[in-house]
């Protein structure tokens, strides 16, 4: 019994003591709990706060409104209209089959858009929006109204999309908006800060070169959610702005009538201011209808535009290089003029096809078959004499002839880097053969370079950038077809004299002058005896295929040629003569001939131009008030 | 002398047990019962609905047969030791024979009005079966090969019939609470160190058999943003809970990231975080402070027992209360891998709080009794 209680006391001081050293460890222990709560609790508070945020807060951005495009006159030729939409959440929906197919049903849906929309219902979460339909016809819309009480969980949405109101007549200024997709996302910093599924932006044209300013800023949507990414509740609604409505210089009357009267042909019309530089029309035809785009072109109206022989997918007036043909002759003339090779004076024997210019065994024909007989400068260029500036080119030589007329404006783009699909052209010289193609130069290069025809290669909207400056007396414009657009600096350069001597602008003015407006000229046909509307302009008939002996021998009409072959038919012009305002350019691709086709439109527009000259002037006016 | 009549005789009447009963772990355990409670209904979303049902149901049988078993005499937990803990044997080969298969795990048992998870009880079962088996031994014999022999079979049986389920998490905690025993029965200090020493050499080896998903828990502990919506995903939502709790806490029934359903398992394993989240560092070294009471009263309790086995269970008890708490808030606080194990009373779970409660009964019991001795 004495042991045993010996032992129990022994066992308890064992107990006690290890029951000390086991409180002391849960102290410890207890201890670093408690820091670890207020290191993660206190001093971690913010971090774990904001990751907390970070969990459950998502923002939603809703589409950004984009900027307009006005015309000079301030009508919308590119705006934004509510389309009407059909939007489903399909867990809202209760017996989601039955209403599909009622909506199937009312729509008149067909089976393949049916079945794109089971798709996409399949593959997006069920809370979140099924688009059924993006762009609804105002009856169809309606009709869906008329049957909400039958289609729970369906709602109709109106939604700000692009229009343009003028169809196909701006297609090659504006371009037109589509889709974003993930190069588009990738390369644009502001349509990815902007981005949203579904999002539209510019695919070419004005749209896509100042997406900056017209993409506007998101609405911004800011939502609790749990863990599913459920929408609990709303937090916050951000109001975006609106993208920046630009106004432009062309004029919608004469961009629709230059639409008119290339109707049904590919070629291209341009007309520009000859003082400011302003683009009042530009058009590219045939055209094609940016409205197609807005939500997808559909694979048939694709096909339809991508295989059409006339190619309305290529801008002509920007990204077209023609030969320039006789249009080319005013520069050729003034060349020879500044650099002291020919006077007014200087008089070549045109003597036909019988005895054609012969070089080095190549004979140089001249377009009219009996010659033109002994011509100076003036009548060289009304009747287009080719033996003349044959002659007169060979004199200058090309390297002096691409001196005069790269300071015109040929052979660089003509609005910088505004247009990235913009070509340069080509101006050859005897440095840019050796360095392009590894040849020196050959005279006969120079011979036929002199009516605009080898490897000479211009841009319409070139050509009339080029006559614009001849008719404004010769002074450097910078074109422009965006009114506001105040990042620009006016260029230093801007009205330097592009001639040595005054004079010879004024003799070239007159030959052109003489050329529509004088019997023999070869626009002698589509002249305006009016001074109010009274233009000088120059024909251009630009070869598309060498013209053999047997062409010649056989003399056919145009409309006997087969269209690929015939020549493009050119025209350039200014008007007024008197104290002139406008320059024109126009191409007909395969035209035939640059004074039965090309120049009588110049006639049509330039009546439509001048009578709407004053409007133009009174609306700058009002603008001068305004300030 | 009075009271040594008192003290040899056996009859306790009603009241003298009325005024033993230590009331402060009573108003500890029921404060517990009552946040455990307000938990269950934030992580119900507000709402009474079932877990907060469940678990009040729950809180209030255990509650009373917890009373019901403080009355009844130590002597008696003294006498079924050996029986409780062969009947739990039973119940785990009988779990492991026919229970119910849930989430590749088979732990649980069809009993029709309750499925029972026996390895949770086997938590408090070992540690009465142990303090039985080192009552009477004398303290030289304690160290013996033969003691130390049977009481390692006594914890590893019922752990190899735990690990089969298989459950790491709970053997380990069995074990734990084995160890706890073994520990203030005066084992050799020595024996804890060696085993230590061992461990740690052979956890490599420990590792290579570990199932894949468990290799992934601890590659997760090590570095939870490996897979963040993966196996990290509960470590790194846990702790972007109660870390974003700050000092003061979101508020009841604010908690974003178990309202908003971030957080796993914000019923059973994880309650704490949600605590954490909705009351902020005051509350939870609040909930550590009550849970700090109930063992300062357990261990008090134990250091005025008369007898050796009541000394020994209360420590004991005490003991493994206190690695629970520690491994589960270790686990939400990200500073342990994570092993299933509940908070005990706070987190959802019947077994585990009638295994806890049982354990409160008996030390109730050994307040009560705590004249009582033991031969």
């Amino acid at each position: 019994m004495i042991n045993s209680s010996s032992d129990n006391v022994k066992k308890l001081n064992s107990i006690n003591r290890r029951m000390f050293i086991t409180g002391s460890v849960k102290f410890f222990i207890m201890i670093g709990l408690v820091s670890r709560l207020f290191f993660l609790q206190v001093k971690e508070n913010k971090k774990y706060l904001t990751l907390s945020d970070k969990n459950r807060i998502r923002e939603w951005k809703l589409a950004p409104v984009r900027g307009e495009f006005h015309d000079y006159f301030g009508n919308v030729i590119a705006g934004n209209f509510e389309a009407y939409q059909l939007h489903i959440i399909p867990e809202q929906v209760e017996d989601f089959r039955y209403v599909i197919y009622r909506i199937k049903d009312l729509l008149e849906l067909s089976d393949k858009e049916f079945k794109r929309i089971i798709k996409k219902k399949n593959e997006i979460k069920s809370w979140e929006t099924l688009i059924v339909s993006d762009n609804l016809s105002w009856k169809k819309f309606s009709k869906i109204n008329n049957h909400l009480y039958d289609l729970n969980g369906v709602k109709p949405v109106i939604s700000i999309s692009r229009n343009y109101p003028f169809g196909s007549n701006f297609t090659h200024v504006i371009g037109y908006v589509s889709q974003a997709n993930e190069q588009d996302i990738e390369n644009n910093e502001a349509i990815k800060k902007n981005f949203v599924p579904g999002l539209k932006i510019g695919k070419v044209g004005l749209e896509k070169s100042f997406e900056k300013q017209l993409i506007g800023s998101n609405d911004i949507e800011r939502y609790e959610v749990n863990a599913y990414g459920r929408r609990i509740s709303q937090l916050e609604f951000q109001k975006g702005e609106k993208g920046k409505s630009l106004r432009l210089t062309v004029d919608t009357k004469v961009q629709q009538l230059s639409n008119e009267l290339l109707k049904d042909q590919a070629g291209s019309i341009c007309v520009m201011d000859i003082y400011t530089g302003e683009v009042i029309a530009m058009h590219s035809s045939p055209s094609f209808d940016p409205n197609l785009f807005v939500f997808g072109i559909s694979q048939d109206d694709w096909q339809i535009i991508r295989n059409d022989p006339m190619k309305p997918l290529v801008n002509k007036t920007l990204q077209g290089n023609y030969s320039p043909g006789s249009t080319i002759k005013p520069i050729v003339a003034l060349s020879a003029l500044e650099n002291g090779i020919i006077n007014t004076n200087f008089t070549v024997n045109c003597r036909g096809h019988k005895h054609p210019l012969e070089l080095y065994g190549q004979t140089y024909h001249c377009w009219k078959k009996q010659g033109h007989g002994f011509m100076n400068l003036r009548n060289a260029m009304k009747q287009s004499c080719d033996t003349y500036f044959y002659e007169i080119a060979r004199k200058l030589g090309v390297d002096r002839l691409s001196e005069t007329a790269k300071k015109f404006g040929l052979g660089k783009e003509v609005f910088g880097n505004l247009f990235n699909i913009e070509k340069k052209g080509l101006i050859p010289s005897t440095q840019w053969k050796k360095n392009a193609l590894g040849q020196s130069w050959v005279l006969g290069e120079t011979v036929i370079t002199g009516i605009g025809q080898g490897y000479i290669q211009t841009t319409p909207i070139q050509l009339c950038l080029m006559t614009a400056q001849i008719a404004n007396g010769g002074y450097k414009i910078y074109p422009k077809i965006v009114m506001d657009d105040k990042n620009k600096v006016s260029p230093i350069d801007k009205f330097t004299p592009l001639y040595k001597n005054s004079k010879n602008i004024k003799i070239v003015q007159d030959a052109m002058f003489a050329s529509t407006n004088e019997v023999r000229g070869t626009s002698y046909r589509s002249r305006i005896d009016d001074p109010k509307y009274q233009f000088a302009g120059k024909t251009g008939t630009a070869q598309v295929k060498k013209i053999t002996e047997r062409d010649r021998e056989l003399d056919l009409k145009t409309f006997q040629i087969p269209y690929e072959e015939r020549d493009h038919a050119l025209y350039i012009a200014y008007g007024p003569y008197k104290n002139p305002r406008y320059a024109v350019s126009i191409l007909v691709e395969h035209g035939g001939n640059g004074s039965t086709t090309a120049a009588p439109m110049a006639k049509k527009l330039f009546k439509t131009i001048i009578d709407r000259h004053q409007l133009r002037e009174s609306i700058n006016n009002k603008k001068y008030l305004d300030i | 002398m009075y009271q040594h009549n008192r003290l040899t005789t056996n009859n306790f009447n009603f009241f003298s047990k009325l005024a033993n009963f230590d009331y402060v772990l009573m108003a500890c355990i029921l404060l517990l019962g009552f946040i455990s409670l307000a938990t269950m209904y934030s992580t119900d979303g507000g709402k009474i609905l079932f877990h907060t049902k469940s678990h009040f149901t729950k809180l209030i049988v255990f509650t009373i047969m917890m009373l019901i078993f403080s009355f009844i005499n130590i002597k008696f937990w003294f006498s079924i030791g050996y029986f409780f803990y062969i009947i739990i044997i039973g119940l785990l080969i009988w779990t492991y024979l026919f229970g119910i298969k849930s989430s590749g795990s088979q732990r649980w048992i069809d009993l029709y009005f309750i499925n029972l998870q026996p390895s949770e009880l086997m938590k408090i079962c070992i540690i009465l079966c142990l303090a039985k088996y080192f009552h009477r031994m004398k303290l030289e014999n304690v160290n013996s090969l033969y003691a130390i022999l049977s009481s390692l079979i006594i914890i590893l049986l019922p752990m190899g019939l735990v690990i089969v389920q298989p459950d790491l998490g709970t053997s380990l905690l069995i074990s734990i609470s084995g160890l706890a025993v073994l520990w203030f029965a005066g084992i050799n200090h020595k024996y804890f160190i060696y085993t230590m020493i061992g461990f740690l050499i052979s956890l490599p080896f420990i590792i290579s058999f570990l199932k894949p998903y468990q290799k992934l828990r601890v590659l997760t502990f090590l570095n939870p943003d490996r897979d963040p919506l993966g196996a990290g995903y509960q470590i790194i939502q846990s702790k972007i809970a109660v870390g974003s709790g700050g000092i003061f806490g979101k508020g009841f029934l604010k908690g974003t990231q178990s309202y908003l359903e971030f957080l796993p398992e914000k019923h059973t394993d994880f309650i704490f975080t949600l605590f954490s989240e909705e009351f902020g560092f005051i509350g939870s070294v609040f909930l550590l402070l009550i849970y700090a009471i109930i063992i300062y009263r357990i261990v008090a309790i134990g250091a005025q027992s008369r007898s050796y086995f009541a000394k020994l269970f209360c420590y004991s008890f005490a003991a493994s209360i206190f690695v629970y708490i520690t491994i589960n808030m270790s686990m939400v606080l990200g500073l342990l891998p994570i092993v299933g194990s509940p908070l005990p009373i706070m987190s959802y779970g019947g077994s585990s709080m009638l295994a806890t409660m049982i354990g409160f009964g008996i030390v109730m019991s050994a307040k009560v009794h705590n004249q009582q001795s033991i031969a």
